[in-house]
């Protein structure tokens, strides 16, 4: 079950990824044209609800998919299993949720 | 030709006479008969039915019976060594237990409803579930498949895609009734999710099976379940 639900969340948030990743870096080459400045993301962002809903569902996909990915390669390559791995892994999970939403937040407020 | 043959206590080198038509098993089987009869392998139809003589070949496994040298030998010489991912019980043959002991994981015994007082359960080939099973019921457990698997390699526990293959025909079968514990047996840590859908079963199955199309299907049938609240 837990298996299942692991790479079910892993499918959907890989949907959600190509999606996002697809926008940003179409949103990075159109914004790098005539150069690129700080002031002018911002002004892009700031107050921006729209990116700050794009951005929050882009960290909250990769907070949930990387970590079942390195599940598998700590488990494969480094043999560790067992319940300090999951341990670490919501430890790393919370990690990412949380530098990135500081991030977003920072370009929105 | 030249033969190198990976044995238990080291590497040995014999010299074989090629032949029209001859077999990697043929040259096996020269060697133990002609030049050193203490030779292990393990072989019993010689006509890719049972399974039992596959080796590495050419740092390949294949079903050696079928495999003729002229399609694998490199510069007149050939490797050969026991299957990868099983032990070794001596030189060329494996301890293939721990092989079946997965199949039995998977739940890879058929449990029919019916008894042998009541009729025959009459299957159209050309069902959906029919066809799926047509496309894996050809296996002959001869685990090449398994051998060839870079995730048996990296998980030990990992079902393997012989096993998982034969779920797979189970599943699909209209007579089955144990498929609820069936999923559950192939949805755990070692099961169909551990696959990383590199194909080496696919490309390396002797009977042109595809073991990634049926782990790809029990991945699926296991989210269906799931979502459903039945696993």
């Amino acid at each position: 079950m837990t298996q299942t639900v692991l790479w079910l969340a892993q499918r959907v948030t890989a949907a959600i990824l190509a999606v996002c990743v697809a926008v940003h870096l179409a949103t990075i080459i159109y914004a790098v044209q005539g150069g690129l400045t700080a002031a002018e993301i911002l002004g892009r962002t700031r107050g921006s609800t729209s990116w700050l809903v794009f951005y929050s569902v882009f960290v909250a996909a990769a907070a949930i998919h990387a970590p079942i990915g390195l599940r598998t390669v700590l488990g494969e390559w480094l043999k560790w299993r067992g319940v300090w791995r999951e341990v670490f892994l919501v430890f790393f999970a919370c990690t990412l949720l949380w530098f990135g939403l500081q991030a977003v937040i920072g370009v929105f407020a | 030709m030249r033969v190198l043959v990976k044995r238990s206590s080291a590497v040995q080198e014999f010299e074989v006479p090629r032949h029209p038509s001859q077999t990697v098993l043929d040259v096996v089987t020269y060697i133990q008969r002609k030049l050193d009869p203490t030779l292990a392998y393990r072989y019993a139809c010689r006509v890719g039915m049972c399974g039992s003589c596959a080796m590495t070949v050419n740092g390949v496994p294949r079903w050696t019976c079928r495999t003729h040298v002229d399609k694998v030998a490199h510069d007149d010489s050939l490797q050969i060594g026991p299957l990868k991912n099983l032990p070794v019980i001596r030189d060329l043959v494996t301890d293939m237990r721990e092989f079946f002991n997965k199949w039995a994981r998977a739940k890879g015994q058929f449990e029919g409803a019916r008894t042998r007082h009541d009729d025959f359960e009459e299957i159209s080939p050309e069902t959906r579930n029919r066809e799926a099973v047509d496309a894996g019921i050809e296996c002959i457990g001869c685990a090449v498949c398994y051998s060839a698997c870079d995730v048996v390699a990296a998980n030990p526990a990992y079902l393997g895609p012989a096993a998982l293959n034969r779920a797979w025909t189970l599943l699909n079968d209209v007579r089955e009734k144990e498929n609820s514990e069936r999923l559950r047996a192939v949805a755990g840590d070692a099961g169909c999710h551990a696959c990383h859908t590199h194909m080496d079963c696919t490309e390396r199955c002797p009977k042109h099976l595809s073991p990634t199309a049926a782990i790809a299907g029990l991945k699926r049938a296991t989210a269906r379940a799931a979502l459903k609240g039945e696993l």
